[in-house]
């Protein structure tokens, strides 16, 4: 499950999503400049990033949720209007 | 999505202690409660570049929506610029339509404007050039 930490004096370090896997697995293709899609039918690129969570600072993954259906929200900045 | 057995996350390129003053100072006032979701931070925009909604310009994720099954597989997605949101009873619409053909395992589809309640689809060979006598195009729409 995710792991809580806690927050030091550094901006928590980044996670970086393992692309050259994904890309190796034939989830993403191969890279190239700027965005690709993900296609659907095909699997979600895993990734790990730090979180927010009910008073509590930790990691989350999306392969700790592999057998539940997920709903994933992007958007532009808390604190916008919409 | 509680209620569905789906898990929710949203990321954006906020830090988490961002999003830990947003949920205190304005979310958690408008529900009388904390986020009952993790609220993840994706700083360098490298999950969105993934993704494919990072916006290089702006520096900021567009407003990607992903339905994600129980096996990992993306079975939807919608995308919209910044200043249009999204409109939450339609992914919900969305997950209960998939959520049914996979119970289904895929003997059921849903038609164009199916929610529940309205006919679902059995595809056999039979039904090859006569869905004009199971499904009238006026389903498509609401009620």
């Amino acid at each position: 499950m995710a792991e809580e930490f806690r927050p030091g004096c550094q901006r928590p370090e980044i996670k970086k999503p393992k692309v050259d896997e994904a890309v190796s697995q034939g989830v993403l293709p191969l890279k190239e400049e700027g965005n690709v899609m993900v296609k659907v039918g095909k699997a979600a690129p895993d990734f790990t990033a730090s979180a927010y969570y009910q008073g509590k600072f930790m990691n989350v993954s999306l392969s700790e949720y592999i057998g539940k259906w997920v709903l994933i929200c992007f958007y532009p900045g808390d604190f916008t209007f919409v | 999505m509680q209620k569905l057995g789906v898990e929710v996350l949203t990321i954006s390129v906020d830090s988490i202690y961002v999003h830990k003053m947003w949920n205190e100072h304005e979310l958690s006032k408008m529900i009388n409660k904390d986020i009952p979701f993790p609220m993840l931070s994706d700083q360098d925009g490298s999950i969105g570049k993934m993704y494919g909604i990072y916006d290089e310009d702006t520096g900021v994720e567009t407003r990607g929506r992903f339905i994600i099954d129980p096996d990992g597989i993306i079975q939807g997605f919608e995308v919209l610029t910044p200043p249009v949101g999204r409109n939450i009873s339609e992914s919900v619409r969305q997950i209960k339509a998939f959520q049914l053909v996979r119970e289904s395992q895929g003997a059921e589809a849903t038609p164009s404007g199916w929610k529940p309640g309205k006919k679902t689809l059995k595809p056999s060979p039979d039904l090859v050039g006569n869905i004009w006598k199971e499904w009238k195009v006026s389903e498509a729409f609401d009620d």
